[in-house]
């Protein structure tokens, strides 16, 4: 099925989307339209443009390739399944995200990652290539978000408050120097050969689709995040 | 159970105002139809409450005179403030603005323009600059005449607004009529007041005008320390505050606009005290100076001004906001199909961080209005 969306309204998109019987979809001309992909077990949509907000949202299973950069809430409360974004993404990017993965050749705007958690076979797996915006994993449960900083000529890729409230999971990040000035709540270590080996196969994935060195990539400096166990929250928190 | 408490909980509106804009740095002169197609996609970010825009260099042949536009209940609010214009300008063009007849925009006030210049002695008693004699005379209406408000009150630009959806409102006010090398638009979803003529945004006093998607919760603070300096809160809506803020923070201290983002989103202690100097002492003092005036609570805001156009986003970046740029053009909105739409392919789209302000002005200031 190939669909051009072309000044069409999400709600008569979707509904033709869903209309159809075909596992492969291909949407072009996509501009702003919200929704697609949510909920979509077993299919295989290609999108080419801008898709709206809320692309993949409680995804089960599918496959989403994006020709283009995502606007905001790209795979929140994702099940399983993948995306695939030949661009940049906008904010709060696999919010709550419960397992699959999702791999951004560029950046991702602010709070992504933000409580993702990780439930027996589920694991969630964000990847960035580039940078990402402040708060990357807050309260992260579990799973792996990884900022891959290809650009970033080894700077701290991220901006502030990464991993606050942190209490599961794991953020590794590709930087010359242990980022400093992260919350109480986050331990830092440099990366071992096992996280290298957890890692690995995402970012030969993230080659494959986006091109790169996998194993140049994968031999460079990266630093990992943990909670700290000794340093939970145990009242809310809030900045000045 | 009421029915609209019972509807309240089956209908799921996903809604959030919308914002964009568009800029030529070398003042070429943009259909108003542009900026119509640039809001469109983000429809259901609005929800038919309040739509607005604001143009620059619109009326370049007059361009020297301060362009009032005013929404009236009734002709004795007409009268009355025209009685009080007429004391204070002289009248050099007066005009209903033209407008289209849409079954979706109703209850229409009565809606006039004013090109007005001070009278000379008038202006020389007041003893205040042209300007704050401006800005008094469309705050004194405003805050004092039952039933007239003024919308609009700078030179060489206008606001449209009106309660519907932003792409019906630019229709309603035929925008594709107007040309001009700034414009910015606003789809409005209210979360605290009814949607009415005069809440929807812009917000304007001379020739600065506020587009805000958000919420600030510092209303109160910010308003009671606002009101301290003549400006009169009268609308009830967040975003007139902050029109106000940034009018007093540029004209009135003469702060620049990186400094007011310095003061309105002023960065968090903690990472005030990890800048390097001369940029810790900077920002720590415009944060001690002007404390009231911080803006908390989710916005991102388009700040148009002759010549230019500031975006500023919270420091949290609780709003989404990306910047697109095609040779002299650029383009910024809430959503980036609101770029797209009108500029399929650019040369570079990016998204600021929180509280990094995004200024762009004309190459040649003598350029603009004369495209």
């Amino acid at each position: 099925m190939r669909i051009d969306a072309n000044g069409q309204y999400y709600q008569q998109l979707n509904e033709a989307v869903r209309a159809c019987a075909d596992r492969d979809v291909t949407i072009d001309n996509v501009c702003g339209q919200r929704y697609i992909a949510c909920a979509e077990k077993d299919r295989r949509f290609t999108l080419h443009g801008t898709p709206g907000n809320g692309l993949a949202q409680y995804m089960d299973g599918a496959t989403v390739e994006v020709f283009g950069n995502c606007q905001e809430s790209v795979g929140d409360t994702m099940n399983q399944g993948e995306v695939i974004i030949h661009g940049s993404c906008g904010d709060a990017c696999a919010y709550g995200m419960r397992g699959g993965r999702i791999l951004i050749k560029g950046n991702v705007g602010y709070r992504a990652g933000i409580h993702m958690k990780a439930y027996m076979e589920r694991h969630p797996v964000l990847i960035v290539g580039g940078t990402a915006g402040s708060f990357l994993g807050e309260y992260l449960a579990g799973g792996l978000i990884a900022v891959l900083g290809i650009g970033a000529d080894g700077a701290y890729p991220c901006r502030f408050f990464c991993g606050t409230g942190m209490h599961g999971g794991k953020i590794i990040l590709r930087c010359d120097e242990a980022p400093s000035g992260l919350p109480r709540q986050v331990l830092v270590r440099e990366m071992t050969d096992e996280d290298r080996e957890e890692l690995a196969p995402h970012v030969r994935a993230y080659c494959e689709h986006f091109g790169g060195d996998a194993e140049a990539l994968l031999s460079q400096k990266y630093f990992v995040l943990t909670p700290n166990p000794e340093a939970g929250y145990k009242q809310l928190y809030t900045f000045e | 159970m009421t029915k609209d408490a019972y509807l309240e909980g089956r209908e799921h509106i996903p809604s959030g105002c919308a914002i964009s804009s568009i800029f030529s740095r070398s003042g070429k002169a943009v259909c108003g139809e542009r900026i119509i197609r640039s809001i469109e996609p983000m429809h259901d970010r609005s929800n038919g409450l309040g739509g607005g825009f604001a143009g620059y260099g619109i009326y370049p042949s007059h361009k020297d005179d301060y362009a009032f536009h005013l929404f009236y209940d009734d002709a004795a609010a007409q009268k009355a403030c025209e009685a009080y214009l007429t004391g204070r300008f002289e009248v050099v063009g007066c005009e209903k603005i033209p407008t289209r007849r849409m079954a979706c925009i109703t209850n229409e006030p009565i809606i006039l323009r004013y090109f007005l210049r001070p009278i000379v002695n008038v202006l020389r008693d007041s003893q205040l600059d042209e300007r704050e004699f401006v800005a008094r005379a469309a705050l004194h209406v405003n805050a004092q005449i039952d039933g007239a408000y003024v919308f609009s009150s700078g030179k060489n630009m206008g606001v449209f607004k009106a309660v519907g959806f932003p792409e019906d409102v630019g229709r309603y006010y035929k925008l594709d009529e107007y040309a001009g090398y700034c414009w910015t638009a606003h789809g409005r979803y209210p979360t605290n007041t009814p949607g009415w003529w005069g809440g929807a945004h812009p917000f304007s006093l001379l020739d600065t005008t506020v587009v805000h998607n958000g919420e600030i919760s510092s209303y109160d603070a910010n308003r009671r320390y606002i009101e301290m300096f003549g400006y009169a809160c009268t609308l009830k809506t967040d975003t007139e505050a902050i029109a106000y803020i940034i009018d007093y923070l540029t004209r009135k201290r003469g702060l620049t606009l990186e400094e007011v983002a310095g003061v309105i989103a002023a960065p968090f202690w903690s990472t005030i005290e990890n800048m390097p100097e001369p940029q810790r002492a900077r920002a720590s003092y415009l944060r001690r100076a002007f404390g009231p005036l911080l803006i908390n609570g989710p916005f991102s805001i388009l700040v148009g001004f002759t010549g230019g156009l500031m975006a500023l986003g919270d420091r949290l970046k609780l709003r989404s906001m990306v910047v697109g740029e095609k040779d002299d053009m650029v383009y910024i909105a809430s959503e980036e199909c609101a770029i797209r739409v009108i500029e399929p392919e650019l040369d570079r789209i990016w998204s600021p961080g929180g509280g990094q302000p995004v200024i762009v002005t004309l190459n040649d200031t003598e350029k603009g209005g004369h495209a």
